[in-house]
């Protein structure tokens, strides 16, 4: 790192007065003051607030309250169970098919064939399409009487009925095969970043030496491949389980409560239900757990260990 | 993906993209021996799951109310018309576009400063700064709505764009400066000091040999910042209060929670709302990998 470090330049015009010393921090500023008022500040609040009754439509009750919330939600809040359920059984869900489809798909765009570049634009457009504008692009296909279903139905395939989003048994794979559409190639992006950076001679070796495209794949592209998936699930995880955009606007975390994941129903209570007080104590359980979680996955497998 | 990619070390501006013109010559060592159907078949199957939902839209959006045909012919206009003015969707578009591009160029901007700090300086609270832009990784922008909308609500900011540009900005922040940090680092500092031996301040320097150098870089960046404040649909909902201010995500959102849904105005939305950033990623798209690749080089 040290051969990064620039000596301060000869001839100076030095504007900002200060030694060079200061530069840096100087740079870092604007960012490091947004980052402190706008994460760093609210993050404390939470933490305040939690501990409170602070309910904009009782202001009576508002004072502190001790550890009340948070016995509140570990013993007396089913909602927050079902909520905590329903979010690791979305993120592993999306998580695990997400990387298995974007695998599959950076190693077929990563091979050489006509028309590759046009494939890659394609395949991976939906990556710039956001939550609330996939959820109007499947309304109008999960429509029951202009949708696919409809259509299929004309052509003999299943039969006509209700829409899959407001039917308990289909909704979450409604959900689900929603978000893979814009998620798989966030994916695939990323591993296909990391499968360029396999020198090619180590392949050629192994082809030399007898190994054919399983055993390639196993021995050389999986290792090299490792950390890049340990870091891009973790970040999805993270990312599927805090981002609501699609479930609010999909299902609207319905129906019955079917599909609210805990920071839905964080905003739910917090913005919709005014108690800031218990979503702020909501808000800072599901952050342990989160942490918890990011930490557990991060040892468990061993991210970084050996080095290649 | 840490130390190999470090090895790599090209400049983003050589390694913008494998040339497509070595089409069938330069053969990767992964796919020697593979039958051209099973590169197809399946790319054809991820393609129709890919495609048809946009093919959905555009149909929906272009062609008559009441039609029931696959094919948008004849093709109307009128949906377009509808949600432009009657919904609004022309103040959204509008606001949309202040939100995406006062947030691309903050990022940019902000980002820019702490990238070359990190990547050039070695200061005190480097790692301290490093750590608290990872572990910002993981904290919730949905989570932080309450505090996020008291602090606006005390600058009186609430239902004002600008909030929600700070918002935005803030949440694409960290990410923005590890990947800027790896681009500047991919600059050799000789190119730098060359230019000090000639007599350039340390600004000039910059701005004459590592900004050229860092273009494409930026141009991810901006496009991702931008991209994502475009998309971004929480911050929007919950601090702007008037229709007048609202972006097109909200009202899309408004259109899809209608009590009896007009698709075809639905679908005229989604495209407004499409074009722009499918614009900017036909425009970024040979930048997209490397953009990802350079970022994950080592802090």
């Amino acid at each position: 790192m040290a051969h990064a470090v620039a000596k301060p330049p000869r001839v100076t015009r030095r504007r900002t007065g200060g030694p060079a010393r200061r530069l840096p921090y100087l740079l870092i500023a604007p960012a490091g003051l947004l980052m402190l008022g706008f994460i760093a500040y609210p993050m404390l609040s939470v933490l305040y607030y939690s501990l409170r009754n602070y309910n904009v439509t009782k202001p009576w009750r508002n004072g502190y309250a001790g550890l009340d919330n948070f016995t509140r939600i570990l013993t007396d809040d089913p909602q927050f169970w079902d909520t905590l359920v329903f979010s690791g059984k979305w993120v592993v869900t999306e998580v695990l098919l997400q990387l298995l489809l974007g695998l599959a798909l950076a190693l077929l765009v990563n091979q050489t064939f006509l028309g590759r570049g046009l494939a890659r634009a394609l395949v991976f457009s939906p990556w710039a399409v956001s939550g609330v504008l996939t959820t109007t692009i499947w309304m109008l296909l999960y429509n029951p009487s202009t949708g696919i279903s409809r259509y299929l139905a004309d052509a003999g395939i299943g039969t006509y009925g209700t829409s899959v989003l407001s039917d308990t048994g289909t909704v979450f794979w409604a959900a689900v095969v929603a978000e893979l559409w814009r998620g798989v190639p966030f994916f695939a992006i990323l591993l296909l970043a990391d499968l360029q950076s396999i020198p090619r001679d180590l392949y050629e070796a192994a082809s030399v030496d007898g190994a054919g495209r399983t055993r390639r794949f196993l021995h050389i592209t999986l290792p090299h491949l490792k950390d890049a998936i340990v870091l891009s699930t973790l970040l999805r995880g993270v990312w599927e389980f805090n981002n609501v955009d699609l479930l609010y606007t999909l299902t609207g975390g319905g129906p019955a409560g079917q599909t609210t994941t805990l920071p839905l129903y964080v905003a739910n209570t917090g913005i919709n239900g005014h108690d800031f007080g218990y979503a702020s104590a909501l808000t800072t359980v599901a952050f342990v757990i989160l942490l918890f979680c990011s930490i557990l996955y991060l040892r468990l497998s061993k991210f970084g260990g050996e080095t290649k | 993906m840490t130390a190999a990619l470090a090895e790599q070390g090209t400049l983003p501006a050589a390694a913008a993209t494998p040339p497509p013109t070595a089409r069938g010559r330069r053969r990767r060592g992964s796919d020697q021996g593979v039958p051209r159907w099973q590169i197809y078949l399946p790319l054809g199957l991820y393609l129709l799951f890919t495609l048809v939902p946009f093919y959905w839209m555009l149909l929906f959006a272009l062609r008559p109310a009441g039609s029931n045909a696959l094919v948008p012919w004849p093709i109307t206009g009128e949906h377009f018309q509808k949600v432009w003015n009657e919904r609004s969707f022309g103040i959204f578009f509008q606001n949309s576009m202040i939100v995406g591009v006062a947030s691309l160029v903050m990022t940019t901007a902000v980002a820019l400063a702490g990238g070359y700090a990190l990547a050039r300086f070695d200061f005190r609270i480097k790692k301290g700064f490093m750590l608290a832009l990872l572990a910002s990784q993981f904290i919730p922008g949905a989570l932080m709505l309450v505090p996020l909308f008291e602090i606006f609500k005390n600058l009186q900011m609430i239902n004002s764009l600008g909030s929600v540009v700070i918002a935005e900005t803030v949440f694409q922040l960290p990410l923005s400066i590890i990947l800027i940090s790896g681009f500047i680092k991919n600059v050799p500092v000789s190119l730098e000091e060359q230019a000090w031996v000639d007599g350039c301040g340390r600004f000039r320097a910059f701005c004459a040999v590592v900004l050229p150098l860092l273009r494409p870089g930026l141009i991810a960046v901006g496009s991702f910042a931008f991209v994502h404040s475009w998309n971004h649909f929480l911050f929007a909902l919950m601090f702007l209060s008037s229709q007048d201010k609202q972006t097109i995500p909200v009202g899309l959102n408004t259109l899809i929670g209608a009590d009896s849904v007009d698709l075809g105005a639905l679908a005229a939305g989604g495209v407004i709302a499409a074009v722009p950033v499918v614009i900017v990623f036909a425009f970024i798209q040979k930048w997209l990998i490397t953009g990802f690749s350079a970022g994950a080089v080592k802090g």
